[in-house]
C-alpha cells in the first residue's frame, strides 16, 4: 500500500458521484507521490450507480476525469462488498506481475434518493424472486438474524447497544465521520423501531462517499513511500445470496472461510490480530464478525462488546474509525475506507482515535447477508 | 404446506413497494420437507419455534399463519 485518499462521508447535496470519486482518487495518488499516466489500471467499486444517480460505464467516466486514459478501468460489483471485492482484485494482477502501480476506488452517491427508495435499491442486492419478493429490507434480513443469534446464544439488546455506543464514540474522533455524535446507552436503547429487534441505532447510515487506495509490488514501495503497509493476507470468498438458503445464519461461512485462508496467507491467527475494522451495516453484523472472525468463540461476541473488550482502549479495538455504524456508509466505498482505516493506524497517523498497538490489522468487508466476504491482513513493512 | 418459525421480524421501515403494508412480519419458515421460504405472516404475531400453515399467495407473496 503506497497511498490512500478519502472524502468525508455524509450527506452532500451539492456533490455528484464523479466529483467524490476523484477527490478521493486525487487525494490518494497525491499521498502516493503518483501522477495520473503512472497509473497501469484503474479498478473501482461501486455497489448501485446506475440505480442511485442513473449513470454507468463508471470506471473510465471516473479515471478520465482524473487523467488516467488508455488503461484498464473497470467497475466491480458486490453489493457493500464492492470495492473490497475490486481491491482483492487489484491485488491479485499486481501479485501475478501483470500490473505494477494500480489505483483502487471505491465510490457510491446515495443520498439524492428518499429512504423507501434507498431502501428498494439496497434491497436488490438480495433474492428478489425470494426474500425480498416477500418483503425483505436489509435490517429485516440482520434483524431475522439478530433473532436467531439471540433464541440460540442468549445475545441481548444491551449487546447490540453496546456495538451503537462504542461506534459512535469512536466516530466522534473521527474528523471525516458522517455522524460524529456521541450517544448514551439508553438513546441506543430505546431508538426508533426499524426492523425488530433493530432500531435506528442499529442501523449504518445512508451516505455519501469516496475512498481511494494505491498499490505497488513491495519491492517498488520505496520509490512512492517512506511508510509503506504490506498486505499480508487477503481472500475473498461466497455463499448462498438468500438468507433462507444458508444452514445456519448465526455464522457468516463466507467469512469463516476468507478468514482462514488470509491468517494462512499471512502466516498468523486470530489471536495475533490487534485490531480491526468490521463491516458493522447492523449492530448484530459486528457481533458476529467478531465471532466468525475468531476474535471470540461462536455466542461470546455480544458480551465482548457490552465489557468493552473491542473499545479504543480495550484489548483488541474494533471499528476505532467509527464504523459503518456513525463513519458512515457510502456502500461502495466501504471496503476501500476501510483498508485506508486500518492503514491510518498502522502508519500512527490516527490522531485521537490512535490506539497504541498498531502494526497488524485487518479489514472485514461484507456483501448482501454474506454472500461475498473478503479479509484483507496489513501489517506494517 | 406447514412448518416451524425458524426466526422473524416486523419490519417497520418498508422498502418504496410495501410502505402501505407496513408494519408487517416477515419470517423464515422451515417446512416439514426441510427446505425454507421467507413469507409473510397473516393476522397474529409469530415467534422462533412456532408452527405456521401456509394461507394462500397474494401477488406472489407466501402468506402463512400460526397453525
Amino acid at each position: 500500500m503506497i497511498g490512500i485518499g478519502k472524502t468525508a462521508f455524509g450527506a452532500f447535496a451539492d456533490r455528484d458521484l464523479r466529483s467524490l470519486a476523484v477527490e478521493a482518487g486525487e487525494k490518494c495518488l497525491a499521498d502516493g507521490h503518483v501522477s495520473p499516466s503512472q497509473v497501469e489500471a484503474f479498478y473501482l467499486g461501486n455497489f448501485a450507480g446506475p440505480s442511485f444517480v442513473g449513470q454507468n460505464h463508471l470506471a473510465p467516466y471516473i479515471a478520465g476525469a482524473m487523467g488516467i486514459n488508455g488503461v484498464a478501468c473497470t467497475r466491480f460489483e458486490a453489493a457493500c462488498a464492492s470495492s473490497g471485492s475490486a481491491f482483492f482484485h487489484a491485488v491479485s494482477a499486481v501479485s501475478a506481475g501483470l500490473y505494477d502501480v494500480v489505483l483502487i476506488d471505491g465510490v457510491e452517491k446515495m443520498t439524492s434518493q428518499t429512504t423507501p427508495k434507498v431502501t428498494e435499491i439496497l434491497a436488490s442486492a438480495g433474492d428478489t424472486c425470494g426474500e425480498v419478493r416477500a418483503g425483505a429490507t436489509f435490517p429485516a434480513l440482520f434483524a431475522m438474524i439478530a433473532r436467531r443469534h439471540m433464541f440460540q446464544y442468549g445475545t441481548t439488546r444491551q449487546h447490540l447497544a453496546a456495538v451503537a455506543v462504542k461506534n459512535h464514540a469512536n466516530g466522534a474522533l473521527n474528523p471525516q465521520a458522517h455522524m460524529r455524535k456521541v450517544i448514551t446507552m439508553e438513546q441506543a436503547l430505546n431508538g426508533k423501531p426499524i426492523s425488530d429487534p433493530l432500531t435506528v441505532y442499529d442501523c449504518s447510515l445512508i451516505s455519501d462517499g469516496a475512498a481511494a487506495v494505491l498499490i505497488a509490488p513491495l519491492e517498488r514501495a520505496s520509490e512512492f513511500t517512506d511508510k509503506p503497509v504490506k498486505v499480508l493476507g487477503i481472500a475473498q470468498t461466497s455463499d448462498h445470496l438468500a438468507l433462507d438458503e444458508k444452514e445456519d445464519i448465526t455464522t457468516l461461512r463466507a467469512v469463516v472461510e476468507a478468514a482462514k485462508k488470509a491468517y494462512k496467507m499471512a502466516g498468523v491467527t486470530a489471536s495475533d490480530i490487534q485490531f480491526a475494522e468490521v463491516h458493522d451495516c447492523f449492530t448484530i453484523a459486528e457481533i458476529l464478525a467478531t465471532e466468525d472472525l475468531g476474535f471470540v468463540k461462536k455466542g461470546e461476541g455480544g458480551p465482548y462488546a457490552l465489557e468493552g473488550r473491542t473499545c479504543l482502549r480495550g484489548e483488541r479495538p474494533v471499528n476505532t474509525s467509527g464504523g459503518l455504524k456513525s463513519k458512515g456508509h457510502p456502500v461502495g466505498a466501504t471496503g476501500t475506507g476501510q483498508i485506508c482505516d486500518v492503514v491510518t493506524q498502522i502508519r500512527g497517523d490516527a490522531g485521537e482515535r490512535q490506539i497504541a498497538r498498531h502494526s497488524l490489522g485487518l479489514a472485514q468487508n461484507l456483501g448482501g447477508s454474506g454472500a461475498t466476504a473478503v479479509v484483507t491482513i496489513l501489517g506494517a513493512a | 404446506m406447514s412448518g416451524v418459525v425458524y426466526t422473524e421480524t416486523v419490519v417497520h421501515a418498508a422498502p418504496e413497494q410495501f410502505v402501505a403494508d407496513a408494519p408487517y412480519q416477515l419470517a423464515i419458515i422451515s417446512l416439514d420437507d426441510g427446505k425454507r421460504l421467507t413469507a409473510r405472516i397473516d393476522g397474529q404475531r409469530v415467534a422462533i419455534g412456532d408452527p405456521v400453515e401456509f394461507v394462500e399467495d397474494r401477488s406472489g407473496i407466501s402468506f402463512f399463519r400460526k397453525a
